[in-house]
């Protein structure tokens, strides 16, 4: 994935700051709660959502299988409509791509529709580096790209920022890229909304080329699918005379019919919404009408080697609706940049570690990243088991294995930290296979329970920093059990 | 009916009130409770932070333990839910790394026969109304495995609800994590915390005496919070308040 977060901290490190931060918390409580009530209202609209769900997770499902044959039947269909498909293994060569067929047009700056895949690969740093200037259209994302941020969010990158934050960062940044922000500019939603919309209505009747992601590609159409609230992701994708759409290829569906499932699934697990405001399809070029230049860069970028993992694998069912996040207690706490990629929350410490590895010190710490409460799994529109995923993932790190990068079986070794740790394990599970040891530890326990420290060492001090230690009682069950018989000689 | 008591090596070690609590509420209801002295621990811990090798042989402990029994019954939802979710799941990940069905094979007896004890006492006993007695307000945290793993749904309200003298108050946001999560606690102690004081907070603004919960683990640290933030509530296992009654009393 992109450079942009190599170097993250772990993690518990990186999460620290944010739960001390009062602010972003507020902020992400307020947000996430308010879109968690929405959705559950949405939802239960629903007579068949069970149903909807489990149709969603087959469609997923099977074309994953099929993967291999519904990318070729894209092609063919992209090809036959007027497209020019592209393939990239990783975020260089889709990079690499992107940045000559923009040169080729001669132009020197792009609209981008929002898109998690080209935040995923870095675009906008990359076409930077080559002089040309993108320009995030989506308000969350021209919020985030004003104030030199990261997002945080998938579906609400700016979700961290309230009003007041939004309209400084507009007064201060908007006319180095463009239309400055109106004199006088409040923190009223109109207001900002109305800056954003003068400022981006230029962007769009100027752009020659148009930059996309899209939720899903229709294999036996060669259609690409872009589901939004705003109506500027449509702008972007008419105007241009050029437009290059970056995809995931996990985000294909094989026919038309199967959006039906998606269009009711996604609006309501994203924004609550019944339906979203708008919904852009497009096939190929039209003479006469929208881009004249159509491209598509199929990114693979760590998607195959997941694929191979059979329980990772459910990882790419995902339809970056965010309900996972929005209900997360970690990631409502936490925040969204601690997860140290473009992909934050519940999903996010799955799909990270899978796509990029489990080698830095973020991604080894963010299959940790959970209490395993099952919240967002109980909410996921195409039944991913998070915390299935979680727990594989944490076998990998501390026991490492057979995994697959770059199309290539590697045995990993089990990652660095975690020897006194499994020392404890094996430690553990001996005296659990053997009850007379787990006996004499509970007695020697009882008996100097006056001597017990009120705090405790090692990894144990993270415990009694803020919560105090139960008492060890005075005889452990099994040894009132064995005098007693469970009460029957008279001691209850 | 003869059970086995599953106490858990959480509540054997540092609750063996909820133990005696168990017995006497089974035995109350005409149940022969037995308490298998070879048990030791379901392996949740280890299978959880990512030691499925060294949790194996603990599961296959357990079904030598408890494999002959009619039922198994546990006072933790956590625990129950690692034998009825995860040792299916672990049997299948040992066929398909190649190492056939043995694992599987040794497991299956005991997954259907486990229960969590609110679900023994509605689903198998079949009351809602154990002639409990407890005069306090309480309010009731349902721990994430037993609400999501295993399903409890209405079934320890209800059994609270039927308790003379109980006053149950809502707790707002029930179903959010308490952020004990196991190894959890130490690994994300700052964000477990947060959730523990989010909790306890909210826990606070009921105006219960005592917070009740089916999982002992989830209240230590819920327990150990409201201790630090001096709140004056308690953390009781809702084994004990149902063993209670007016003759004897659990305070």
């Amino acid at each position: 994935m992109s450079g942009t977060y190599l170097g993250m901290p772990a993690f518990p490190e990186a999460a620290r700051e944010a739960v001390g931060n009062t602010t972003l918390r507020g902020n992400l409580r307020h947000a996430t709660h308010t879109i968690r009530a929405k959705r559950a209202t949405a939802v239960a609209e629903v007579s068949d959502w069970a149903e909807l769900r489990e149709a969603g997770k087959r469609i997923k499902d099977h074309t994953l299988r099929h993967l291999d044959r519904y990318l070729v039947r894209l092609e063919e269909s992209v090809t036959a409509a007027g497209g020019v498909v592209h393939w990239a293994a990783d975020a260089d060569e889709a990079n690499e791509i992107v940045t000559q067929l923009v040169k080729m047009t001669g132009e020197s700056e792009v609209v981008k529709v929002k898109s998690m895949a080209t935040q995923e690969i870095g675009l906008n740093e990359a076409l930077e580096a080559e002089g040309i200037r993108a320009y995030e259209t989506d308000l969350a994302e021209l919020i985030v790209q004003l104030g030199k941020d990261r997002p945080s969010h998938i579906l609400v990158p700016a979700i961290h920022r309230n009003r007041g934050e939004i309209r400084d960062i507009f007064a201060r940044e908007m006319s180095e890229w463009g239309r400055p922000a109106p004199e006088g500019l409040t923190d009223t939603p109109a207001e900002l909304a109305e800056a954003a919309r003068v400022h981006l209505r230029e962007k769009f009747l100027r752009a020659k080329v148009g930059i996309s992601g899209a939720n899903f590609m229709v294999a036996e159409t060669g259609t690409l699918v872009v589901v939004e609230s705003e109506g500027n992701g449509r702008m972007c994708l008419t105007l241009p005379e050029t437009l290059i759409s970056v995809v995931g290829i996990e985000k294909i569906v094989p026919t038309w019919r199967d959006l039906e499932v998606f269009l009711q699934t996604l609006p309501r697990s994203s924004t609550a919404e019944r339906m979203n405001p708008y919904t852009s399809t497009w096939t190929g070029t039209t003479g006469g009408d929208g881009p004249s230049t159509f491209h598509l860069v199929l990114l693979d970028n760590g998607r195959t080697d997941t694929l191979a993992d059979e329980v990772g694998r459910q990882a790419l069912r995902c339809i970056r609706c965010s309900a996972c996040l929005n209900v997360c207690p970690v990631y409502e706490r936490a925040g969204g940049h601690a997860y140290g990629s473009v992909y934050p929350g519940p999903i996010g410490a799955i799909l990270s570690p899978q796509l990029r590895g489990t080698g830095s010190e973020i991604d080894a710490s963010l299959p940790y990243a959970s209490s395993l409460c099952g919240a967002c799994y109980e909410v996921c529109p195409v039944a991913i088991d998070i915390p299935e995923v979680l727990v594989h993932l944490r076998e990998r790190v501390v026991q490492g294995g057979e995994v697959t990068r770059e199309g290539n079986k590697v045995v990993l070794r089990p990652a660095k930290g975690h020897a006194a740790e499994r020392a404890a394990m094996r430690a553990a599970r001996w005296a659990f296979t053997h009850p007379g040891a787990l006996r004499t530890g509970q007695r020697t326990a009882s008996r100097t329970r006056r001597f017990h420290p009120r705090t405790l060492p090692g990894p144990g001090r993270a415990w009694s920093g803020t919560r105090e230690l139960p008492p060890v009682p005075a005889e452990p069950f099994r040894d009132w059990w064995q005098r007693t018989r469970g009460g029957k000689d008279g001691d209850r | 009916m003869r059970v086995a008591l599953f106490l858990t090596c959480v509540n054997d070690t540092l609750y063996p009130d909820t133990g005696r609590a168990v017995v006497k509420l089974l035995t109350r209801l005409g149940v022969d409770v037995d308490f298998p002295m070879a048990q030791t621990c379901c392996g949740q811990a280890h299978y959880n932070t990512g030691y499925r090798h060294e949790a194996e042989p603990l599961a296959r402990h357990f079904s030598d333990v408890f494999g002959a029994y009619e039922a198994i019954v546990t006072p933790s939802g956590s625990c129950g839910a690692m034998v009825r979710e995860l040792y299916p799941r672990m049997g299948e990940r040992a066929r398909a790394e190649g190492r056939g069905d043995t694992l599987a094979a040794t497991l299956a007896p005991v997954v259907p026969k486990t229960y969590e004890l609110t679900e023994f006492l509605v689903d198998v006993l079949g009351v809602t109304d154990v002639g409990a007695y407890y005069p306090h307000k309480v309010t009731y945290h349902p721990t994430c495995h037993g609400l999501r793993g295993l399903g409890l749904g209405e079934r320890p309200r209800r059994l609270l609800q039927a308790v003379k003298g109980l006053e149950l108050a809502e707790l707002p946001g029930a179903d959010e994590c308490c952020g004990f999560g196991g190894t959890f606690a130490l690994k994300n102690s700052d964000v477990s915390a947060a959730m523990g004081a989010d909790k306890v907070r909210n826990a606070e603004s009921t105006g219960a005496e005592v917070l009740c919960a089916a999982d002992n683990s989830c209240l230590m640290h819920i327990g150990g919070t409201m201790a630090r933030l001096r709140t004056g509530m308690r953390p009781v296992h809702i084994a004990e308040i149902l063993a209670s009654t007016e003759e004897e009393p659990v305070v």
